[in-house]
């Protein structure tokens, strides 16, 4: 089965900081894989360059096939972003922002798919309230709507779940789950795992820029994954 | 063109975000108000020196005014974290380029528009309109080609009020002259053939900037 992500000898230094050092892994179609390490691990380094933000130094780094380097504009098709930032302009209401990215990826039946997806986030009453009035919490539902607009097969999420109460962190366990039935693949990064895990059924641990740990998300609890980044444990355990 | 959807789209957010915000167009136009009331009482203008000062002053307050409109150009976008949700969509970076030097074209020649009758009720003078129009278009696309480029570059630094300028002055200075020449033709009355060929130069130098600035583009919006 094609890989719908493949890394390979992925290198990337900021200045003298090695912030990945030798990463690699592939993820299939169908598959969630939850990314975990602390605070400078590498992990929104590693989400950037598969979202063509940062270009790597060096190895291989594939999405959907395309090279990240050199087909960057069809990388960008194909994946849904969720970042620390909302990527929303706070001057215009959600619909505007979601018109406008629609128009960006030039979605189908627009007003359709903006309702389709603020019913699943439950933006439906907020559709025409400016992002800078919204709370925290339907900011970030607002930018998970804006990720899943064009119904990308691809998702990187950067803590997608900051800021959202139980209702939100439902419904985004709910789509989820639907992506993974759909072939969908989800790399997510995540700061609250004993919650999250079972959305999971692949983790990835990041420890100072090198991959530490690479398997079964229900195999790793609390106890494994502190020894894991205290740099006991598995060593690149494989899947 | 298989992209125009997509820019009129840009623009359009562009145009609207600073229509809401009115962060950029408010500060511009004052400051270039400013300037010209500061230059008004500065040089006391009489009639045997007001021609050949008054495209000197006309253009220092234009792209004084304008550096301050690029040097937002980018930075508002970055500091509210949409400039990645923009650098995330499916489109030629050269795109993005092109809707961000229309902006801020738009802006710069609203300001003009603007600043040029308040010009003329202060220093009394009689100037064409349709030809110095030409002028301004074509001087103010010049300046912003570039700026929209060092704009995007100086972004991401921390000084970046401090470095558009620098970086954008020296290698403007041929738009510059051409323009002040050009308007100093035009406010002089001189036959067209005097003033012709500093707009061609203009007009070259607006090309070469403009399509520099979109082939670079990408280099000076990655991280």
């Amino acid at each position: 089965m094609k890989a719908a992500i493949r890394v390979d000898g992925l290198e990337k230094h900021y200045g003298l900081t090695a912030a990945l050092r030798g990463i690699g892994f592939e993820l299939g179609p169908g598959q969630v894989c939850v990314l975990l390490g602390p605070n400078g691990s590498g992990k929104t380094t590693l989400l950037k360059i598969l979202a063509t933000l940062v270009r790597p130094d060096r190895g291989v780094v594939e999405v959907g096939g395309y090279d990240v380097r050199r087909q960057g504009r069809l990388v960008r098709n194909i994946i849904g972003v969720v970042g620390h930032q909302t990527y929303l302009y706070e001057e215009l209401t959600v619909a505007e922002n979601l018109r406008f990215y629609g128009r960006m990826y030039r979605v189908p039946e627009l007003e359709r798919r903006i309702r389709e997806v603020a019913g699943l986030l439950g933006l439906e009453d907020r559709l025409e309230t400016r992002v800078r009035a919204l709370s925290r919490g339907f900011q970030q539902r607002a930018a998970l709507a804006r990720a899943l607009l064009h119904d990308p097969p691809i998702l990187l999420l950067d803590e997608p779940t900051t800021g959202l109460d139980a209702d939100g962190r439902r419904r985004f366990g709910e789509i989820l789950a639907d992506l993974r039935t759909r072939g969908g693949t989800v790399l997510f990064s995540s700061h609250a795992f004993e919650l999250e895990r079972d959305w999971a059924d692949r983790a990835l641990v990041l420890s100072a820029g090198r991959l530490v740990f690479d398997g079964p998300a229900a195999g790793l609890d609390a106890g494994v994954l502190a020894g894991l980044l205290a740099g006991r444990g598995a060593d690149r355990v494989r899947v | 063109m298989s992209g125009f959807d997509r820019l009129a789209a840009l623009v359009a957010k562009d145009l609207l975000v600073e229509l809401r915000s009115r962060e950029v167009a408010y500060s511009t136009l004052v400051f270039a108000l400013l300037v010209l009331l500061i230059f008004n009482f500065a040089f006391e203008l009489r009639v045997e020196n007001l021609q050949a000062l008054a495209p000197g002053v006309l253009w220092v307050t234009f792209i004084f005014a304008a550096v301050l409109a690029l040097s937002r150009l980018f930075a508002a976008e970055r500091d509210r974290g949409a400039l990645e949700g923009l650098l995330l969509c499916p489109v030629d970076r050269g795109t993005i380029y092109l809707a961000k030097l229309i902006s801020a074209l738009v802006l710069m020649l609203a300001v003009e528009a603007v600043a040029v009758p308040v010009f003329i009720a202060l220093f009394g003078l009689n100037l064409p309109l349709g030809p110095l129009g030409l002028v301004a278009f074509l001087g103010s696309l010049g300046f912003a080609s570039v700026g929209t480029l060092f704009s995007a570059l100086a972004a991401h630094t921390r000084t970046r009020e401090g470095l558009l300028p620098l970086l954008l002055f020296p290698i403007s200075v041929p738009v510059i002259i051409a323009t002040v020449k050009a308007t100093g033709g035009v406010v002089a009355g001189e036959p067209w053939g005097v003033t012709l060929p500093w707009l061609q130069l203009l007009a070259g130098f607006d090309v070469l900037f403009a399509g520099l600035s979109y082939l670079v583009f990408e280099l000076a919006v990655e991280e």
